[in-house]
């Protein structure tokens, strides 16, 4: 093979400059290793991604029923899972309740129901929380917790997203 | 543009590398066929680690085994896909590596200096059997339950240390989740360990001696005697070949995916009809012919002999058949290669046709 063959290259048709065998071998090569790229790579990106789209519908979730609930006594809590995250739903000392979601909007830890305080209080930095607006009180909370409608039947409880 | 890829070349010594792969060159001639069967072994091995490690993260030994790879079968996207191109790639990983080992054989391509490059290979052969052994137990199906039953009952007809050896590898005295636990340490952990330096060793010869040309080429005079270069006319033909292996895994695994069958249950008779996978079905068919011949334990002793001493035999061929030893002796070298194709050959049919 000489040097003149790789510096070199023969325009199929003279008249058409820039268009050349070379040039039209290597962008077929390219496509082609491109459709191969993607035939193997979309396969393997779904594989890996199964489970984030179980979980994704799973998050989509609309409303939960919590069977036997309304049983829960007054001035305690009770934590169940809205979709994949977890949730408090509070039975207030004043017979009143209230479902929010129960991950701290700083750094997601997951917050817990103070009842003798009556505060929401999240233990990894510290802040806090009013049980019956889910607004952030004092801390490093940059946000309220999100509220869920209650809506309350005989036997259940059943947990609406707003 | 140039400029940019000297970048490259510069920076992690590209060139070099290129430079020595130049002066590489490999023999042409009508027997030049064989030389590729080696690179497809490799490449369906490249394939079987990365489905091997895609698998791997769905895949739970132990008593959530079969639920797993059923997960992987039905419920996960493509999962199917993957778990078929593992299990026909590793089908198409040992016929490749038989292709190559008889090729290396009947070209006398063991002969010095490439001895080691013969040994080396046999190591990889039999590391290649044993994955495909443990491999076949994992998804804990019926049949995977019932080749691993029969295939430990091998090294437990050994006398004395052979009972409590199976006993070690089973975990117990039965198939269960210990086994699939270890055997899945043993396919994914200690097998990779064991086969990548051989490999090395292996490739690294190769690259050392060149590609043997077999007697009737070596006969010609240096003049008639034509090669290619390695890089790149041989690299890329090497590389074609890879991608038609692709395209031939990728088509089987599509059209034929790998079945599961039901969970196994150990108080269930084993199913009808149920033989080894086709890499088996010699010794298979041959320990079922000689139990037939000698009843009793005698027979499955006399398999086992034969069996040992062919392997030996085989493995050592290359200081029977040296370059300076008469031509008998590569004849007979020649006529012992047809015999055990032939044998091998016609055991396979035999145990194929006993199990219809």
């Amino acid at each position: 093979m000489s040097e003149s063959v790789h510096t070199q290259d023969l325009p199929m048709d003279p008249e058409s400059e820039g268009f050349t065998r070379r040039g039209f071998v290597k962008y077929a090569i390219g496509g082609v290793g491109l459709a191969y790229a993607c035939a193997i790579g979309y396969p393997i990106y779904r594989y890996l991604n199964s489970p984030v789209e179980e979980s994704m519908a799973m998050a989509a979730v609309k409303e939960v029923t919590l069977p036997d609930a309304d049983k829960l006594p007054k001035g305690s809590a009770l934590v169940f899972k809205f979709g994949v995250k977890p949730a408090l739903l509070i039975h207030h000392p004043d017979d009143s309740w209230t479902a929010l979601t129960a991950v701290c909007t700083h750094m997601g830890c997951t917050v817990a129901y103070d009842p003798g305080k009556t505060k929401i209080v999240c233990h990894c930095h510290g802040g806090t929380y009013d049980p019956k607006t889910g607004e952030n009180l004092s801390g490093p909370p940059p946000r309220p917790l999100k509220k869920f409608d209650v809506v309350m039947a005989a036997g259940s409880v059943t947990v609406k997203r707003i | 543009m140039a400029k940019r890829s000297d970048y490259w070349i510069d920076r992690f010594g590209i060139g070099d590398a290129i430079a020595y792969a130049k002066k590489k060159s490999v023999p042409l001639h009508k027997h030049s066929f064989w030389y590729y069967w080696g690179g497809i072994s490799l490449f369906c091995f490249l394939v079987q680690v990365v489905t091997g490690i895609l698998l791997m993260v769905y895949y739970r030994p132990g008593p959530e085994a079969f639920e797993s790879v059923r997960q992987i079968t039905y419920s996960i996207h493509f999962g199917w896909l993957i778990r078929s191109v593992h299990n026909w790639s590793a089908n198409l990983f040992l016929l490749s590596v038989f292709v190559h080992m008889f090729s290396v054989f009947f070209m006398k391509a063991y002969r010095g200096p490439r001895e080691f490059g013969w040994l080396s290979g046999i190591l990889l052969l039999m590391v290649g059997l044993i994955f495909g052994f443990s491999g076949y137990l994992l998804p804990m199906d019926d049949l995977a339950f019932f080749a691993t039953k029969v295939g430990l009952e091998i090294p437990s007809a050994v006398p004395i240390i052979g009972p409590p050896i199976a006993n070690l590898m089973r975990g117990g005295l039965e198939v269960s989740e210990f086994t699939v636990q270890r055997f899945f340490a043993l396919h994914a952990v200690i097998l990779p360990l064991l086969f990548l330096p051989i490999l090395g060793l292996h490739l690294w010869l190769v690259q050392k001696h060149g590609n043997a040309s077999p007697p009737s080429e070596e006969a010609k005079p240096e003049a008639e005697r034509k090669s290619i270069p390695f890089f790149p006319n041989f690299l890329a033909k090497d590389l074609a070949m890879w991608l038609i292996t692709l395209n031939v895994i990728a088509l089987f695994a599509a059209v034929f995916p790998w079945q599961l069958g039901e969970a196994a249950d150990p108080l269930r008779p084993a199913p009808l009809g149920i033989h080894p996978e086709w890499y088996f079905m010699s010794q298979f068919q041959t320990l079922k012919f000689m139990g037939k011949m000698f009843p009793g334990y005698a027979g499955e002793a006399i398999g086992m002999t034969l069996f040992t001493l062919g392997m030996v035999l085989w493995i050592l061929i290359p200081f029977y058949d040296t370059r300076d030893k008469t031509a008998l002796r590569a004849k007979r070298t020649t006529y012992f290669g047809l015999l055990v194709v032939g044998i091998l050959l016609l055991t396979t049919i035999w145990g194929y046709l006993g199990v219809r």
